[in-house]
């Protein structure tokens, strides 16, 4: 059946319709990875918007039992040059069409989606609707156009309440932004007893639970739009180590005092090159963010740039001079993507174990 | 890191001549890295011995010596340059062995020169099989379990802890005779025990066998820093077992998870910082379909065939950092040239699929064996981009130039259902083709999967292929039907043949209806940021990104697939004329899809199409750019065939007319241009049939040349004696009838001249003659060739000139011919003209020092050859003496009968050059691989026609001191002429006999020339294979043997008693 995507400025796409039928909107961003699709689509950072793989040929694999991110897919649309109707994987369980028509989320394929992704990165993020062909492009254009965004993401994907995921070490509290389930594999493959909250939690309820450690998780939409976040953050400053990824890096960094700002399009994909500026070494990254930490409003903060995007100069890590807490902008789990930044997670158990010792001393 | 300010000079090794397994793909690389070193203000001296080779253009690099590239020459080069370091890891194996020659023989040290990239004990580290177990066991990256045994209770104690499949590798047999799979204990018992006699040592290596694997590669590069990347990962459609080089191999892979890519990625990362590599790396990695469990195969700690793939299918240009960062460079502080804007340490994002498939040497050597294996067969290959997988494998088929246009093959279609199914089981070079019809006839793709082990991913692509051949079939004329097949890289032939249409039919349609392609950028990044590289290939989608500029154009189209009769040199010569259309100011656009060549390195034109080398494809370009005009000359026959249809549909030709070139192809009106020029040939005609054949032979006497016209590489032809041999020839070689008639032509037994020229319509240069060694009868591209005629007298050099210069302006050439004579006594004849740019277009520029394809070029765009400064006639002779010696690949291909004739048998060649004939001639045979030994044994068996003849070598080899060996019936004619011979049992007598003698190294030459119809010709074969597989030479014309006796007469001192009587008197 063909289903066109209409976006802001007028242009349209038509191409052929998988998945579910419904008509959607979100914000229209491209991922260039090659591989790891069942992945994107069950990163809740993707909540809201319609995900344009770059890669022609998506759902080679299928999808299987592994690979979630999340209980449940947020992406709101998923658009590909050719989704694969006979997967081959010895893993594959079923069709990208058939997952995408359980979980009701339209998919558009068939379209030329290098000449979209041209025009995202010409344009910026656009704001795009799948829909059928009954629809006239200009009229969506100026609806999309007067639309206003959801400013609720991070409460729509957080957990609604608190639970746990046991280990025998160090005792890691998890704030869930929108959290993918890589983040909490790897603390457990760590043996840290993690205990995930809500995006709210205050400050008393993080530290009612006498963490080892705080993680902040990566999570979907503005920073700005979660401000109890970055209050409680500001609250358990110094008391207790700190990690964050993604929008738990950005609400850091405004908890620090220091600013955002959204991004011409973004980086998402799973070759990122990042610049870790105190050892001159650059590991490739999985990246999935729409908005930046920048440079010029850490004057006056007691943050550091550790890390920086090679090809743009993004502010992609910080760490506070004064107290145990640093944080990344792209994704140490990776899942998908390179595992190359995979030992962050030791460093942060080091730093844990660090600050627990001084505790030690202090106690003495 | 900054670059290294302590080197200032640095030799690169190439890779040598052109040979199964080592082709265009190192010149690419070496071209890029002596280039790029240049850039970083290094001195760089290059050494190779393929003269056919851009990298051996003295623009290259600061000094370039053309020497055989062993230990002997490459020291006394290291000694006279001293060089403060060596880059060895451009030039292939040759270049990587030769390092490490050098370091053991301690010339390294002694000169001070340092290797750079990769340090000689990782090279080691990985070469080593032993050493490179233990490395792995050590990173904990799992090579597959592998025991040496001596019995077969050692055999069942390794399979007890490994089970079943099991490899047996007998230890030093040929070819890995006596080996095999072993899946129960039956075959266990029967191939061990066989495998264990086979072998002189009674000695089995037993190997888990991951036949049926996923073959997976990562292309990864590391810097100083220890900052590393994966360039690109390629998934080979043929699972292991077959040599990745013979493989169907896509990029990126398809098949992989996310989870089952990282954990590759990760392995071939640990791999690369294990050894400490600096520069670029290939890892072949093994994935068990059904779990996460995989196996290293191999690292290769270089540059390879595979990274130039990567280079073209990614557009990172793996080579020319990987030399920046040899000296010192990092990932992070060098650019990407393809952006231009962001940094080289990234992973490039494909949005595409790249295909690629191998070009095999098989419809050359009908004899050999076509099934493949671990040893690899394939001498070129072709690449395709597609937006689908469909498209870009229909894109790859079409560019192989084998006569077909679609997954459909004669052969494959008439073919019984058990024939298929054998052919896909066993793979040969044909196996795409029998799968595509074995989903024709209805054959499941379980089934498929089940014969072939080939992912159900692939399978069911292709079934899409064959389904929309049934949709286009039932709607004939249907747009939408035709608009979905070319999204799926239909060729218009394909869709014409289900339509009953014609292929112009087709493609008028589409243009009256719009659906045509658009062209999309290589960008190494999935358009995530702008790029100005001008690389593109077509697809059928919506946004064309390839913007013509208001600068007129030429298109030059390349010469595709590297094949025998048709190698680099076409591509040295088709880079020349690029570089020359762009100096005299036009753009210069190229097609070609061959990845790895220079002319595919998108800095080399303006702009690269890498496209099918089809009337369609290239007419698409032509639609879009507009040219000037199109250039034929250079790409080979590929080339040239494409020249009529593409004038048919109204695109200009430059240089020579069509009519002109067809006057010089076409038999008869070739012939009529002759006789008007009063220039003669061998007598000839053409026959459309076998009588006509059989008459015309009678009429001009036996002997005659044999061969179908237009034909590559003297394809299919032959010298037959007798109407029998004629009539079976007719009946076995060639398809005659009125559309491929056959040419028969008298042989004249004399010398074959070569010559090249450059004609502007009205002055001729002829930078230079050349001589061949082998009389006519030897293919030219077989031939050891001198520069200059040695034999020749002047007169004869005169009426050379002349023919050569009448000829040019009677075929009204403009750009290059180049003409073959023979010449007996004091007559001159041609035997062909070709007009085009040849196979020893390099060769003679550069030791002229006539850059000729520079000069036909600006001569096709209307440039005076004499404005240039160029006049009429032979260029003053060079001194010195040049040779270009041919070389084989004989070894690696099995079956294949390796004596001389008028069919090309050789993949490369090589240059020696010195002061003398025989020195020079030294060189040459010294590259291109011939041991010569200054004393030793000669084993002679020649036909009858030959033996008087051989009787004058025996003695001369003997005078040298040389033992002879024959067998009976030379041995008699060398008694009878008094020369001490040993007689050699043949081969179905009792040991020792001639193979016995062969294997155990007591000859160090062999002669053999070949008889017809007497002696079995099985035994001929079976002694010229022995050599061959023994790595002997065997010289099968009786002229190389002189050629050779004449080097070694020159190295040795004959001893001759004093004569008696001198000092009484």
């Amino acid at each position: 059946m063909k289903r066109q995507l209409i976006l802001e400025d007028g242009s349209f796409f038509v191409g052929e319709a998988f998945g579910s039928l419904k008509d959607t909107t979100g914000e229209v961003v491209f991922n260039t990875g090659m591989t790891g699709y069942q992945e994107i689509l069950t990163d809740p950072s993707y909540c809201g918007q319609i995900v344009t793989m770059t890669y022609p040929l998506i759902g080679n694999y299928g999808i299987n039992r592994d690979d979630f991110e999340a209980i449940r897919p947020y992406v709101h649309g998923f658009i590909v040059k050719e989704a694969c109707v006979k997967p081959s994987n010895w893993r594959g369980e079923m069709t990208l069409d058939d997952y995408l028509k359980e979980k009701d989320i339209p998919g558009l394929a068939g379209i030329d989606t290098r000449k979209l992704t041209r025009l995202i990165r010409q344009y910026g993020t656009l704001k795009g609707m799948i829909c059928g062909l009954d629809v006239h492009p200009a009229e969506a254009a100026a609806h999309l156009r007067a639309m206003e965004w959801p400013r609720d993401q991070v409460r729509r994907v957080s957990t609604k309440s608190a639970y746990p995921s046991p280990g025998r070490g160090e005792r890691v509290v998890l704030i869930d932004f929108g959290m993918k389930h890589g983040i909490l594999r790897e603390l457990n493959k760590r043996h840290c007893d993690v205990i995930v909250l809500p995006y709210n939690a205050t400050v008393e309820e993080v530290l009612s639970w006498h963490p080892d450690g705080v993680m902040l998780s990566n999570g979907p939409g503005d920073p700005k739009d979660v401000p109890e976040a970055i209050d409680m953050i500001r609250g358990i400053l110094g008391k207790v180590p700190l990690f964050g990824i993604c929008l738990g890096h950005q609400l850091f960094a405004l908890a620090c005092g220091a600013n955002t700002e959204k991004l011409k399009f973004g980086h998402r994909g799973s070759n990122h090159p990042v610049k870790d500026l105190r050892t001159g070494k650059v590991a490739i990254t999985a990246q999935n963010h729409g908005y930046a930490v920048t440079h010029e409003s850490l004057a006056g903060t007691r943050l550091e740039v550790t890390h920086v995007a090679l090809n743009d100069g993004t502010v992609e890590g910080l760490r506070h001079l004064d107290f145990p807490a640093f944080t990344v902008q792209y994704h140490p789990e990776a899942s998908p993507g390179p595992e190359d930044a995979n030992p962050l997670f030791d460093e942060f158990l080091a730093l844990i174990r660090e600050f627990n010792k001084k505790g030690e001393v202090i106690h003495a | 890191m900054p670059k290294r300010r302590d080197i200032e000079t640095i030799l690169v090794i190439g890779s040598g001549p052109i040979v199964i397994g080592q082709a265009a793909e190192f010149d690419y690389a070496g071209t890029q890295a002596c280039l790029a070193l240049k850039e970083e203000g290094y001195k760089v001296i290059l050494v190779n011995s393929n003269p056919a080779t851009i990298m051996t253009d003295t623009e290259i690099a600061d000094k370039v010596y053309m020497e055989p590239l062993t230990l002997e020459f490459v020291a006394r080069i290291i000694r006279k340059e001293r060089p403060d370091a060596i880059l060895p890891t451009l030039g292939g194996q040759t270049g990587l062995n030769l390092a490490v020659e050098l370091a053991k023989a301690g010339v390294l040290e002694e000169c001070g020169v340092e290797i750079l990239g990769t340090k000689l004990e990782a090279i080691e580290k990985a070469e080593d099989r032993e050493q490179f177990r233990a490395l792995m066991n050590e990173l904990g990256e799992p090579v597959p379990e592998s025991a040496i045994i001596h019995s077969l209770e050692e055999a069942y104690a390794f399979v007890e802890q490994i089970g079943y499949p099991v490899i047996v590798r007998p230890a030093f047999t040929l070819g890995g005779t006596g080996g095999g799979i072993c899946t129960n204990e039956q075959e266990l018992i029967d191939i061990v025990s066989t495998g264990l006699k086979m072998s002189p040592v009674h000695q089995c290596l037993l190997e888990r066998s991951i036949a049926g694997y996923k073959e997976i590669e990562y292309e990864v590069m590391r810097d100083a820093n220890d900052n590393a990347i994966v360039v690109c990962n390629m998934e080979n459609i043929d699972p292991v077992g077959i040599h990745t080089g013979d493989s169907i191999v896509v990029a990126p892979s398809q098949t992989l998870s996310d989870r089952e890519y990282q954990l590759l990625r990760n392995a071939s990362l640990n791999i690369i910082r294990a050894l400490g590599i600096e520069g670029g790396c290939n890892v072949q990695l093994a994935l068990d379909p059904d779990s996460f469990r995989y196996y290293v195969i191999e690292v290769n700690p270089r540059v390879s065939r595979s990274s130039a793939l990567a280079s073209k299918a990614t557009g990172y240009p793996i080579a020319k950092l990987a030399a920046k960062i040899a000296i010192g460079l990092t990932l992070d502080e060098m650019i990407n040239p393809v952006t231009g804007k962001t940094y080289a340490c990234f992973e490039p994002a494909l949005d595409y699929v790249v295909t690629k498939i191998p070009r095999f040497p098989f419809d050359k050597f009908e004899s050999a064996n076509r099934r493949l294996g671990t040893q690899m067969k394939a001498t070129g290959e072709v690449m395709a981009i597609g937006r689908t997988f469909e498209e870009s494998l229909l894109k790859a088929v079409r560019s192989l130039e084998i006569g077909v246009h679609h997954l459909a093959l004669k052969e494959a279609d008439t073919a019984t259902d058990d024939v298929i199914e054998k052919r896909i089981r066993k793979a040969g070079d044909e196996r795409l083709f029998y799968i595509a019809e074995a989903l024709r006839r209805g054959v499941t793709v379980d089934t498929l999967h089940e014969w072939s082990q080939i992912d159900r991913f692939f399978l069911h692509k292709i079934e899409t292929i064959i389904e929309m051949e049934t949709v286009l079939k039932n709607r004939p004329g249907d747009l939408d039907a035709l608009r979905k097949a070319k999204a799926l890289g239909f060729s218009d032939a394909a869709v014409a043949a289900l339509w009953n249409k014609t292929e112009r039919d087709i493609y008028a349609l589409r243009r009256q209806e719009g659906i045509v392609p658009v062209y999309k950028m290589v960008d190494t990044c999935a358009a995530e940021f702008t790029s100005e590289t001008p690389y593109y290939y077509s697809t059928y989608e919506e946004e064309n990104e390839s913007i013509v500029t208001e600068t007129p154009s030429v298109i030059v189209l390349g010469s595709g697939p590297i094949r025998i009769g048709q190698g680099i040199e076409f591509d040295y010569a088709t880079v020349h004329c690029v570089w020359a259309i762009k100096q005299a100011g036009y753009e210069a656009i190229i097609i070609n899809n061959n990845p790895e060549t220079v002319s595919t390195d998108f800095s080399t034109s303006d702009k690269l199409y890498f496209e099918p080398l089809t009337a369609e494809d290239v007419m698409h370009v032509i639609d879009l750019e507009k040219p000037v005009g199109v250039i034929v000359q250079f790409g080979g026959q590929t080339a040239i065939n494409l020249a009529a249809e593409l004038e048919a549909r109204g695109v200009r030709l430059l240089g020579t007319t069509l009519e002109d070139l067809d006057r010089a192809e076409d038999r008869d009106k070739f012939e009529q241009a002759l006789s008007e020029l009063g220039i003669p040939k061998p007598a000839g005609k053409t026959a459309v049939s076998v009588e006509e054949a059989v008459a015309i032979a009678e009429e001009i006497g036996y002997p005659v040349l044999v061969r179908p016209s237009y034909v590559l590489g003297g394809r299919a032809m032959e010298i037959v004696y007798n109407r029998e041999e004629l009539l079976h020839y007719m009946e076995h070689a060639v398809r005659v009838n009125p559309q491929h008639p056959v040419l028969v032509d008298r042989y004249i037994t004399g010398k074959e001249v070569e010559v090249d020229a450059i004609s502007d319509g009205e002055t001729v240069v002829i930078p230079g003659i050349m001589e061949h060694i082998e009389r006519a009868g030897v293919h030219s591209g077989d031939s050891i060739a001198v520069y200059p005629p040695q034999t020749l007298s002047a007169e004869v050099i005169d009426q050379i000139a002349d023919d050569t210069i009448r000829l040019a302006r009677g075929l009204r050439i403009v750009g290059l011919l180049n003409i073959q004579f023979v010449v007996s006594g004091s007559d001159v004849y041609v035997l062909e003209v070709n007009p085009r740019s040849s196979r020893t277009v390099p060769f003679l520029s550069k030791i002229t020092g006539v850059p000729m394809a520079n000069l036909a070029t600006k001569a096709i765009l209307g440039a005076k050859l004499a404005e240039m400064g160029y006049e009429t006639g032979v260029r003053p002779v060079r001194p010195g003496v040049y040779v270009k010696v041919p070389v084989f690949s004989f070894a690696k291909l099995r079956n294949v009968d390796i004596s001389l004739g008028p069919e090309m048998k050789s993949t490369g060649e090589v240059i020696g050059k010195d002061v003398t004939f025989e020195k020079a001639l030294y060189k040459g045979l010294v590259a291109s691989g011939i041991h010569i030994q200054p004393h030793g044994a000669v084993l002679l068996t020649v036909a009858d026609k030959d033996k008087e003849e051989a009787v004058e070598l025996a003695r001369r080899f003997a005078d040298i001191g040389y033992q002879l060996l024959a067998t009976n019936g030379t041995a008699e004619t060398l008694k009878a002429a008094g020369i001490p011979v040993t007689v050699v049992n043949k081969i179905h007598s009792a040991s020792p006999n001639i193979l016995d003698v062969i294997r155990q190294g007591k000859a160090q030459v062999v002669i053999n020339t070949l008889t017809k119809g007497k002696q079995p010709e099985s035994d001929g074969f079976r002694i010229r294979r022995e050599a061959v597989e023994n790595g002997i030479p065997c010289l099968t014309s009786l002229d190389t043997a002189r050629a050779m006796l004449q080097v070694l007469e020159s190295m040795t001192f004959s001893t001759t008693a004093m004569t008696e009587g001198l000092v009484r008197s």
